[in-house]
């Protein structure tokens, strides 16, 4: 692949990246959230159209306009979600749509288990071809992806964080498996974030950050510090226009909050003033610790404190009373009503409030409305739909909800996530005079030069627990990565 | 939602239903005759009300198969009830309470136990249907006394007591639609159900209530279908679901929840009357009758997908 460039609205996700892949090698793909690894494989794999740049096959330029294309030429990507039926066998699984049949139609079922049969025992496979899915561990499925992706002649094998759920016996099985396709001449990449698999497998490595190549060397040459830097070191164009306030009392202290597979053990204290910065891959339990402490989940165990009294967190509303506003992550989904107007949307939380007897007098919305919509600078008609309005409106239209009521404790979950320049100036702004009036924010974002420019302090999130509490003073965009990788920081 | 599009889009509803009345007043002298259109009004009532629910369960992303027998459940419980010679103002919150039983048996279902509310509503169409046939035996309950028949067969000045009552039913319904907090949250549940309950709203409280506003209304339309018909009957109300989720559908309400009106679930209810009527004055069959209102819905629906654009979608 080379110079590769695709853009999406206001983001170029690749910016002329070049990866070449040998046969037989496996090539790791590093980099950061969002730094393009997906984006890439993507636009291999046909799911996404590149802007600009070749693919190159055997030397070859080829031109891959879908997943079909794709397929034909041998490039195949197991995901983190398997392509699997669970219903079926596993050789019905393997050959799924390319099953061997007879008289035009009819599954001849003998050569079905006998190829699948022969192509588990080339793999060194120990389950029957007979054997149903649902029957299979996790790490026995990614396997039959593996198989079904050969049985198709793949020539290019592109991993996705194909450890992530596997215990260490069945890593050393999927790493086995890897090696076997490699000596048949496979090509496999292998995208990341345990650093230590890096070295036990990979032969070279490519780092991809902020959509552009850095690095491709072999691994003898690199040690983990050094990857870890590749990563980390982005430029730090952005100014932020951070304002320190003293930091006040204690607002919110969260103590042992557990969720099972999500939250392990995970305590920590917001002060009024302060800027509480949460980093930490995708996955790392961010923003599961949000929405539980503003009630939209239930914890296992542990409890929240509240101005130091223990509250209750039984819903949204709760959260709410206790004056804790959230900024979704996911702000069209759990944001907004996308079919309502501004004023409607900020005011949906406050409808108690605002009725008199389940009535809302005319006009009371907008008069909630009307002064934060001009603070804000939020840009809309009155009678637009919220869903109408840029990225970075959308994202005031949110926060909006909240300063109309009384909340102290914010928690903004990716909160510049697909904002223009401006409207992410505008917000930290906003972080800057809530401190100031004496609010405590829970910022969790996965950009670190962002994390580490507006927090106050930083939480480094890994596998649901806080890896390292970090100063803002003495972070690095270095150090809360290696916590982030879960390598001692 | 009083965004431009859903306005112009109701004014479409609005321009088809003026057109149908101008074909039919052009093939049939007897179309536009006071009786006639009193005619249209009185045969649209029942539709109309029922419709009235449907459109809050379906605003709110949900949709109620049970309606239909629910309106026999009711009739049946008032005929009972004012043939044992319980006074009249008794039968009816007997038909009403029943109504709304039904509806918030649906809705905390649908809620709590976190079912489809198809699957929920449709187990509530044959339950309510098998207990109207329990209780009466599978025979209707016939015979009531002038005062109660007046509720279908009055008049006030000239205009029949069933659109007085319809015409009531609308604008307390769409007052409280829009013009209370229930209402907000109606939309806001259809329009986004996440999105509401992290702002503090019970969405189980309110998809509760929803689905007893269409228990109501199926009890209303009971009380004056067994007032007309001077008879209860536990075979009532077949198909009044369908009939109900055509006129919300053709009135411009998203399946989908979150966007409509019900002005135009009235018009959309009109609609049908009016092609009801206008093809039995031309002598249409009612089997060609089925096929067009068919039709009808289906384009209704038509006009609405391509009307909106793809960009504003979500």
């Amino acid at each position: 692949m080379r110079g590769i460039r695709k853009a999406f609205p206001g983001v170029i996700a690749l910016d002329g990246v070049d990866l070449a892949l040998r046969a037989g090698e496996v090539h790791v793909l590093l980099g950061e959230n969002g730094a393009g690894k997906s984006t890439l494989m993507k636009v291999l794999s046909g799911a996404y159209q590149k802007d600009a740049g070749e693919i190159l096959l055997n030397g070859r330029p080829v031109e891959i306009n879908g997943p079909r294309d794709a397929l034909a030429l041998g490039i195949r990507i197991i995901y983190q979600e398997l392509n699997l039926v669970p219903h079926l066998s596993v050789a019905e699984n393997i050959f799924l749509g390319s099953a061997p049949t007879r008289w035009g139609g009819i599954i001849d079922w003998r050569r079905l288990y006998a190829n699948a049969g022969q192509l588990l025992g080339d793999l060194g496979m120990e389950f029957s071809p007979q054997t149903p899915l649902r029957a299979l561990s996790l790490a026995q499925r990614q396997m039959v992806e593996i198989a079904k992706s050969l049985a198709r002649n793949a020539s290019v094998l592109v991993m996705d964080e194909p450890t992530s759920a596997l215990t260490s016996r069945e890593v050393d099985q999927l790493f086995t498996l890897v090696q076997r396709l490699t000596s048949r001449g496979v090509a496999v990449v292998y995208i990341t974030h345990r650093l230590d698999e890096v070295y036990r497998i990979g032969h070279r490595v490519t780092v991809l950050r902020d959509g552009r190549h850095v690095a491709t060397t072999t691994l003898d040459q690199v040690s983990i510090p050094d990857l870890v830097r590749m990563m980390a070191n982005r430029d730090v164009g952005e100014h932020f226009p951070k304002v320190r306030t003293a930091p006040g009392v204690e607002l919110l202290r969260v103590e042992r909050l557990r969720r099972r597979g999500v939250l392990d053990d995970v305590s920590f204290a917001l002060r009024a003033g302060e800027v509480l910065g949460i980093g930490g891959l995708l996955g790392a339990g961010r923003t599961e610790l949000a929405r539980v402490i503003a009630g939209a989940d239930r914890p296992d165990s542990g409890r929240v404190l509240v101005d130091g009294k223990p509250v209750s967190l039984t819903g949204p509303a709760a959260a709410i009373r206790h004056g804790i506003g959230l900024l979704p992550e996911e702000r069209k989904a759990q944001g907004f009503v996308g079919g309502f107007t501004i004023s409607r949307n900020i005011a949906l939380p406050h409808g108690r409030r605002l009725g008199h007897g389940g009535f809302l007098p005319g006009g009371c919305e907008e008069r909630l409305a009307d002064p934060i919509v001009k603070e804000l600078r939020i840009k809309g008609t009155a009678s637009q739909p919220v869903k109408l309005l840029s990225g970075g409106n959308q994202q005031k239209v949110v926060l909006a909800k909240w300063l109309a009521g009384d909340a102290k404790i914010f928690i903004f979950d990716e909160p510049t996530r697909g904002v223009d320049v401006g409207a992410k100036v505008e917000i930290y702004n906003l972080m800057n005079r809530l401190t100031a009036a004496g609010a405590g924010i829970i910022m969790i974002s996965s950009e670190l030069p962002e994390l580490l420019g507006m927090s106050d302090r930083i939480l480094v999130m890994h596998h649901g627990r806080i890896a390292a509490e970090i100063d803002a003073a003495q972070a690095s965009q270095e150090r809360v990565l290696s916590a982030a990788l879960g390598l001692a920081g | 939602m009083t965004t431009r599009l859903a306005r112009a889009r109701q004014f479409g509803t609005v321009i088809g239903l003026l057109v149908l009345s101008a074909v039919l007043w052009a093939l049939s002298p007897h179309f536009l005759t006071v009786a006639n259109l009193l005619n249209i009004a009185q045969q649209t009532t029942i539709n109309a009300v029922v419709a009235v629910g449907m459109t809050y369960v379906i605003l709110s992303g949900g949709i109620d198969l049970s309606v239909g027998s629910i309106v026999a459940l009711s009739g049946v419980a008032l005929g009972a009830a004012l043939q044992s010679g319980q006074a009249l103002p008794v039968a009816l919150v007997v038909a009403l309470g029943v109504g709304v039983a039904c509806g918030l048996v649906n809705g905390a279902i649908v809620s709590w136990g976190r079912l489809p509310p198809f699957i929920v509503t449709l187990g509530m169409m044959s339950i309510a249907r098998g207990m109207a046939l329990l209780f009466t035996e599978g025979r209707p309950v016939s015979g009531f006394d002038e005062g109660f028949r007046s509720l279908a067969t009055g008049r006030v000045g000239f205009i029949p007591v069933p659109v007085i009552i319809t015409g009531v039913v609308y604008v307390i319904a769409h007052v409280v639609l829009t013009k209370t907090t229930f209402g907000r949250y109606v939309y806001a549940i259809g329009g986004n159900e996440e999105a509401t309950r992290l702002s503090g709203v019970s969405i189980g409280f309110h998809k509760t209530m929803i689905y007893a506003v269409s228990g109501l209304m199926s009890a209303v339309a009971a009380i004056m279908l067994t007032a007309r018909l001077n008879s209860a009957q536990p075979i009532a109300g077949m198909m009044y679901e369908l009939d109900a989720i055509a006129a919300t559908v053709i009135g411009g309400t998203s399946l989908m929840g979150g966007e409509g009106s019900l002005g135009g679930t009235l018009v959309g209810a009109l609609i049908m009357g009016v092609l009801r009527n206008g093809l039995n004055l031309l002598g249409v069959s009612s089997f060609l009758q089925q096929i067009v209102i068919g039709a009808v819905i289906i384009g209704a629906v038509l006009v609405d997908t391509w009307l909106k654009p793809r960009a504003g979608r979500g």
